[in-house]
């Protein structure tokens, strides 16, 4: 079990990876996965009960995690690789020709971690739940984990599966939205405001907590939570708090950096923010 | 020429039905889901014997096919049935990402296909469906001729891994294929042999495409009547064996000229044995209400109209060699 000492220091070197990659790629999505990185090192170095040497796609016996806001990618391939999925030489790929590391995640290639594409918003959910369904077939009493955009829920098929979950008492699932306040074409209340986050998923019949995704001490104490209110007949959604840019002093608060790389002296600035703590890839 | 004749029309849905019940039979593993049309699918019987097995995800075909998609993940082998539209061109990106670049091992099961539907008319009348699965890599595209060979396809799928689709229609049709036949995916059928024209049909016109070749002998014309009832991956090399011999091909579907079976054949041909050929099929048009045989004879579907279209494209054969 690590500490939180020990998850703050990873969370520092993750965001150095993402930095790297987005701007060796000279492309990707910085904002997002910076700011999701304390739940994505949380989820994966404390939460989630699996076996990083062994991926398999079907994880019995394991918990599952989905990522359906695909774009986010560079934190998820730095956190995998940093827990053990594959090599974090394999880092310097990134949506580069013939990588294992596409720009949104992909079965395509074989990369272990990965048991679905996404990319094209709002499939995600659907995914866990069917992944969910599946396990209660077998008995399997792993949990279903997912992340999701707070831009994503947009889209229709979130509501459809947000509905269908709740009806079928998928009680394994244990899904997050980060809620970042933005998007694309600027803040989510400017584009289309999603109103009362809260009231909208109790309305859905979902069993739902807040937490703030920057803080881990907060972070385990809401999985843990979250977990205890597992397998009681409510599917459960985490709303979590978070900084678009999160750790990078001019990439915060700001929808600008969720799809633009770093320049060679922009990128140089970030790290200077960010200690090197456990070896560049 | 083979004559073929048939002693009961019975609707390719319920083929599909009894095919369903038995794969689910045969491996615990297989799962079924509908959006709020298990009648019209015929998926009642599976979801009476295994009820824990059977998804009924309401009005929401993007999430029944995510849901799929996750099923299949954690090792299930899960069919998805509704209407062809809603199976298709409704939840087109959801199959994309989540299903054949995942290469999923789903199996998106569509009733309801082409004109034949009928009255509903041509909100419901999908035609375009053929097209959009087959661009799909991974995806293999099914389209059986009749009641026998749609439950004979539907136990032959869950046997075979990765996404497929597989289109059947809703009216009584006759059922001439064998029962209990063997189905191989893939594998043209050669269902009447001949040396002046290929006609390549699938689905419901199939049968008539034999009741074309009919007419055709006696006219004297010596018809090859093949059944494409896969479409992907295509038996290219029982295409051009055929029309190696006959030197011209008609194609005959139940969907839209651009993007259906018929551009898949000609293409074969235009790459490997260029060959003049005609497509019968709706030409660039939506259908409407009214009868499925009435449909079919009025956006050019027929027996008579594929008869048409031999003797146009063995005029084409003759002006070729003479020139």
């Amino acid at each position: 079990m690590h500490s939180i000492e020990q998850l703050r220091k990873i969370c520092t070197q993750v965001r150095r990876d993402i930095i790297r990659m987005v701007h060796g790629a000279q492309s990707g999505h910085p904002g997002g996965s910076l700011g999701c990185t304390e739940f994505m090192v949380a989820l994966y170095f404390s939460v989630l009960n699996h076996d990083p040497e062994n991926f398999s796609m079907e994880g019995r016996h394991q918990d599952l995690f989905f990522l359906s806001n695909g774009h986010i990618s560079p934190v998820w391939y730095s956190v995998l690789s940093r827990s053990g999925y594959f090599d974090k030489k394999e880092l310097s790929t990134f949506r580069k020709l013939n990588s294992r590391l596409q720009g949104h995640p992909a079965t395509h290639e074989g990369l272990p971690g990965v048991r679905v594409a996404s990319g094209s918003l709002g499939q995600g959910l659907s995914v866990a739940v069917g992944a969910a369904l599946g396990k209660k077939l077998d008995g399997d009493t792993g949990l279903v984990y997912s992340l999701h955009g707070d831009g994503e829920i947009q889209e229709g098929q979130i509501w459809e599966a947000a509905m269908y979950a709740s009806a079928n008492k998928i009680d394994n699932l244990i899904s997050t939205i980060d809620v970042n306040g933005q998007q694309i074409d600027g803040s989510t209340d400017e584009v289309l405001n999603l109103g009362n986050l809260k009231d909208k998923w109790i309305a859905f019949g979902w069993e739902v907590f807040e937490m703030d995704g920057h803080n881990v001490d907060d972070i385990l104490k809401i999985f843990e939570k979250a977990k205890e209110s597992s397998g009681k007949g409510k599917p459960v959604m985490i709303l979590m708090k978070t900084v678009m840019g999160q750790g990078v002093d001019f990439m915060m608060n700001t929808h600008k950096w969720h799809g633009v790389a770093p320049n060679d002296r922009e990128a140089e600035t970030a790290l200077s923010q960010l200690e090197e703590t456990l070896g560049d890839y | 020429m083979k004559k073929f004749t048939f002693t009961e029309k019975k609707d390719t849905r319920s083929g599909f039905g009894e095919g369903l019940l038995e794969a689910g039979r045969n491996d615990k593993n297989v799962v079924a889901l509908c959006a709020d049309l298990t009648g019209s699918l015929k998926m009642d019987a599976f979801k009476k014997e295994f009820p824990d097995r059977f998804f009924q995800t309401g009005i929401a075909e993007a999430n029944m096919m995510g849901i799929a998609a996750g099923l299949a993940t954690a090792g299930k082998i899960p069919f998805t049935g509704t209407f062809a539209n809603f199976s298709t061109g409704r939840v087109y990106d959801q199959i994309r990402q989540s299903i054949a670049y995942s290469d999923k091992n789903v199996k998106i099961c569509a009733s309801h296909c082409g004109l034949t539907l009928g009255e509903d008319g041509a909100t419901h009348q999908m035609l375009e469906d053929i097209g959009m699965m087959r661009m799909l890599p991974n995806m293999t595209v099914i389209s059986p001729c009749d009641f026998n060979q749609t439950k004979a396809a539907a136990i032959a799928i869950a046997r075979h891994h990765g996404p497929v689709y597989l289109r059947f229609g809703r009216p009584a049709w006759p059922v001439f294929s064998p029962a209990n036949q063997k189905f191989e995916i893939g594998k043209a059928e050669m269902l009447s042999k001949g040396n002046d024209v290929t006609l390549i049909a699938t689905g419901h016109l199939v049968w008539y495409a034999l009741k074309a070749s009919e007419i055709l002998s006696e006219r004297g014309i010596d018809a090859e009547v093949i059944n494409l009832h896969t479409i992907k991956p295509l038996d290219e090399k029982a295409i051009l064996q055929s029309v190696m011999k006959t030197h011209c091909a008609v194609t005959a579907e139940e969907h839209q000229m651009f993007g259906g079976m018929g551009d898949a054949v000609c293409q074969v041909l235009a790459r490997h044995y260029p060959s003049p050929v005609e497509v019968v099929a709706v030409k660039d048009t939506f259908g409407e209400s009214g009868k499925p045989e009435e449909l079919l004879v009025k956006y050019g579907l027929s027996p008579e109209a594929m008869v048409l279209a031999a003797e146009k494209v063995m005029a084409r054969k003759k002006a070729e060699l003479q020139a």
